[in-house]
This record gives C-alpha cells, structure tokens and sequence, in this order.
C-alpha cells in the first residue's frame, strides 16, 4: 500500500461511525443547547432569544429533583458497590467450576426486560406481601420508618423501594468491570502476603483492594451515570414524592411540550454529571480509563 | 505478639466444629451468595408469576395454577405486534451498529492518525450520557427538522446509542491480539485481503459477536431513548410501560421468562462451543 493511501485508510474507516455520532448525537446536543434559550410557543414556534431566565426558573423549581436525583443514584451506587463486590470477589477467586455458570446469572437479567423486571419488584414489595410482612414483624420497617425513607407499614411508594429498584436494575453494570479487574489480580500476592504474616483483612486492604480499583472508578461510574438519569423505578416504585430529575424532562417534553424547559433540565444534569466525572476520575488518578 | 498469634490461629486447618470459624473464611462466599439471591428473586418470581391467573387486572397476588398463558402467548391485543416491532429494531440496529463500530474500532485500534483522541472521546461521550439526555435532544431534534416520528427514528436512535459498545468490545479485543500473526500471513505471501478474511476477521470475531449480542439486549430492553423517539410507534417495552398502569397481562410474564431462558441458553452453548474449541486447539 503506498503510504498517502495508507495515510487516508483510518479516516476511511471511520467515516460512518463518526458521521452518524456526529450527526445523531453531537448535533442534537448543540441543538438542545440552543433550544434551552428559546422562547415561543407550539403553535407560533420557537426562536433563539438567550432566554438564559429559563435556567434560573427550571433550577428554581426543580432544585429538590436534581437533588434527589444525585442522592438516590449516589447511595444506589454504594448499595451496588456494597452487594456487587463481594459477588465480584467471590465470582473471580472462590467459585472455582461454577464461575461460568455465577457469570451467565450475573450477565443474564440483561436479557430480560428492564421493565419486567422492575414490575416484578412491584410485586416483591407489595402491602401485605411476605417480605412486607417480614420486614414489619422484625421491626425493620419501624427503624426505616424513623429514618423517613419509608412510611407506616408499606415499602411501596417510598425513597427505600426507589433506591432498592435502582440498586438492583444498575447491579450488572457494577460486577462486570469488577470481575474484570479482580480477575487480573494474581492469587500468588495472596499468598506472598500471607507469608508475611498479614491477615486476610490486611491482604484485602493494602494488595487486592488497591489493585482492583480501576473496577471500582469504572463501576460506580457505569452505576452512577444511568441510575442518575433513570426515571423508571421512581414511576413504577415511587409516589409522587420520589419524583426523580428524568421524570421532570420526560413530562415536559411528552406531556407538557416545554421543549425550552426540558432542554435547559437535561443540560444541567448533562453537565452536573460531567463534573462529577472529571472530578472523580482526576481523583482517583485512573484517567486512562477514558 | 498478638499479632502472630492470631495469624498463627488462621492458619491451622479449619475445625469442622466451629460455625463462627466457618463463617469467618466463607464470608465472601455467603455475602456473594446472598447478592446473587437478590439479582435472581425478579427473575424468579416473573417465572412464578407467569403461570398464575390473576383474580382481577393485576398480576401481582397469587391466585391459582394456570398455564393459559402460556398456552395463548398472543392473547393479549398488540403485544405481539409490538413484539415483532422490537426484535425487527433489535436486528437492523444490531447490524448497523455492529458493521459501523467495527469500523471504528480497527481504525482506532490499528492506526495512528491525527484525531485519534478526539474520536475515543467522541466514542467514549454516550456511554458517559444519561438516556434522558440522549433520547430528549435527539427528539428536539427531528421534532425540529419536522421528520415523522416511527420506525426510522427509532432505529437511527438505536445504532446512536449501541455503536459506542461495539467499538469498545472489538476494541478490547483487537488489543489483546497478537501482531505477529498478521505478520506472519504477510511473510508466507498472504494478500492483505486474504490476510483481513483469513486471520484477522476469525480472530476478532469473538468481540464483535460479544458487541453485536450487547446491541441486541440494548436495543431490545431501551425505553427510556424510544419513548422520546418513537412517537405512535409501540415497541415492546413500550407496550409494557402502557400496560403497566391499567394491569399488566401474564403474557409478559411469559415473554419475559422465555427471554431469559433464551439468553441462559444462548450464553451456555456459546460457552460449551468455546470450550470446546480450546479443548481441541489444545489436542492439536
């Protein structure tokens, strides 16, 4: 091959791809970037007029959603990091021949329906059911009760049934680049740092935890961002009260046919998320990850 | 000093006599267990639930034992319609999106070239965005250009959103091959076409069937994207979300369980065939 053709052949290559993310994905962006800072009407149309008071109005009014958004999706996350590595762990150094099969369990919800699956929390929940039930007789509910994340003797309709849905619906997401990264830990450090004398505790601590972390930056990261924007399990789980940031756009744009509002919403979260991210992965030093 | 002592402790064999003991080394595996416990209980109870037949609308006590819908898969008006629209999406998308990433990914897996870091940003960008943010703006959009919401949309949206996991799939595994191979193709005299159908394509194929199966499960299972873009159009998912507010039928229960044994069924034999095929690279 001569090398100016050479030279062409990766362009060439990416073309489509990038054409279609560029048309379909960047130009959008911009679009709505644009979009949050009109004004008009269905029926008149709508014309860039840097109207930037929309910002202030839909922050104003829907600071508790944004809020609430990035509290649920965050303690969702630690739930998922809390269940996920210990599966994770246990997947990649304990469960010898049965690691394919715990891997297509983990892998295999994927294939079932989102929703399905957050119905049949629906059910699992339900007033009266056995784990209602369960959870009363033990006096659990009174405790979660006392902390406000649910309310009288129902799970149904409260922040635990939200938080719960999004924990296990982003579960996946969080085992899968752990298994990955504790798979590559040598089991012979185990072993050398039990030579010396350390517990398992500190085996844990100073060899496997360190060295797993880029599972842990790229997990909470796969948990945090969709669980952020979900609005599914506040719909199907929550009340009216467990309105998450995703069901305000979602309304505005299907039901209220605010384009500017809903814009300017997604926008914001938009970039509260990336803030976040730049922020966490320049402190936890694992920028290679992009 | 108590230090050694207690490492001294662990390291004797385990009694058999002492539960705490036991449940001190197996804790992971307890803990993992309990976590495995909860990601199938869904799984577990659309099963059950997919062989009940409910007392009212709603599938959400057990009334009693009933394989009607089963039986009937399609008794339900529009699911399967909606159905067949979702898995005709799946497979356009999941070709679409697998021939385009695919391209991407040996562009920036095998080259150098000026905009490599923009484009891995550019790849990297849609996984880092919420779906509502994604579906809204890709909505604003063609509501603006006054293009027809339905099936077309639906399927730019869903090559959009499942390109960026092809390419980081092929990507991995590109990487992870070794050159020589190619090289060697090269040296026996190997055309460079020869050499792309002979060694390259079969080696890769592993990672673009994984980013091919992940199109497919994406596309399949979005609402979130779809709902902004789909406009009279049901999908599957869709028709779910409808049919959850006035009751949903025990037909999706069984779609449900079908697809998850499907899937189960599918990961195994794909498993056994590589398994397979290790073994007998292995005798060679």
């Amino acid at each position: 091959m001569n090398p100016a053709r050479r030279r062409l052949t990766p362009y060439l290559l990416l073309l489509a791809g990038v054409a279609w993310l560029l048309v379909f994905f960047v130009a959008p962006m911009v679009y709505q970037a644009s979009t949050s800072v009109q004004t008009g009407s269905l029926d008149k149309g709508f014309r860039v007029t840097w109207h930037f008071a929309t910002y202030w109005d839909a922050l104003r009014e829907y600071w508790p959603h944004f809020v609430r958004s990035l509290l649920y999706a965050g303690i969702a996350t630690a739930a998922c990091l809390a269940i996920g590595y210990p599966l994770a762990y246990m997947i990649a150094f304990r469960a010898g021949r049965w690691r394919n099969v715990v891997m297509v369990l983990v892998v295999a919800p994927f294939f079932t329906s989102f929703l399905i699956r957050t119905l049949a929390w629906e059910t699992i929940l339900a007033d009266q059911g056995p784990v209602v039930r369960f959870l009363d007789a033990v006096h659990v509910l009174d405790v979660t009760s006392w902390l406000h994340v649910t309310q009288g003797h129902r799970v149904l309709a409260t922040p635990l049934a939200v938080v719960c849905g999004l924990t296990y619906n982003f579960l996946p997401f969080m085992i899968l680049p752990l298994y990955t990264s504790l798979e590559r830990v040598d089991a012979r450090l185990h072993e050398a740092a039990g030579d010396l004398y350390a517990t398992a505790l500190t085996t844990f601590r100073t060899v496997t935890f360190p060295l797993s972390l880029p599972g842990v930056v790229a997990g909470t990261l796969l948990t945090f961002i969709p669980a952020s924007g979900d609005y599914i399990n506040a719909e199907l789980l929550g009340s009216t009260n467990q309105k998450m940031i995703g069901n305000v756009i979602q309304a505005q744009f299907l039901r209220v046919l605010d384009y500017p509002t809903a814009a300017a919403l997604s926008f914001i979260l938009m970039a509260a998320i990336l803030a976040i991210v730049t922020v966490y992965i320049r402190r936890s030093g694992t920028e290679e990850l992009v | 000093m108590t230090r050694t002592t207690r490492t001294a402790a662990t390291r004797t064999p385990p009694v058999r006599t002492s539960p705490v003991r036991w449940l001190r080394r197996n804790a992971v595996v307890v803990a993992g267990t309990l976590a495995l416990c909860y990601l199938m209980l869904p799984n577990v109870v659309v099963l059950v639930f997919s062989f009940n037949q409910p007392k009212g609308r709603f599938n959400y006590t057990w009334n009693h034992f009933s394989t009607d819908a089963w039986q009937h898969p399609c008794g339900v008006a529009d699911m399967c319609g909606s159905l067949g629209l979702s898995l005709r999406i799946a497979v356009y998308s999941t070709i679409g999106a697998t021939l385009l990433g695919t391209l991407t990914a040996f562009a920036l897996a095998r080259y150098r070239f000026r905009g490599r870091g923009a484009t891995n940003m550019l790849i990297f960008l849609p996984m880092a965005m919420p779906e509502v943010v994604m579906g809204a703006s890709l909505g604003t959009l063609f509501l603006n250009m006054r293009i027809r919401f339905g099936f077309w949309t639906i399927l730019i949206a869903h090559v959009m959103f499942c390109l960026s996991f092809v390419v980081v799939a092929v990507k991995a595994r590109l990487a992870s091959m070794d050159p020589r191979l190619e090289e060697a193709a090269q040296d026996l005299y190997a055309t460079p076409l020869q050499t792309f159908w002979r060694i390259t394509l079969p080696l890769a194929a592993p990672g673009i069937a994984a980013g091919a199966l992940l199109s497919f499960a994406l596309s399949f299972d979005d609402y979130i994207i779809t709902s902004f873009n789909a406009g009279s159009a049901v999908t599957f998912p869709m028709f779910v979300w409808g049919s959850a507010q006035r009751g949903t039928p025990v037909q999706v229960n069984v779609i449900g369980t079908a697809m998850f044994v499907l899937a189960v069924l599918l990961v195994v034999a794909g498993q056994f065939a590589g398994g397979r095929r290790r073994s007998a690279r292995r005798t060679v």
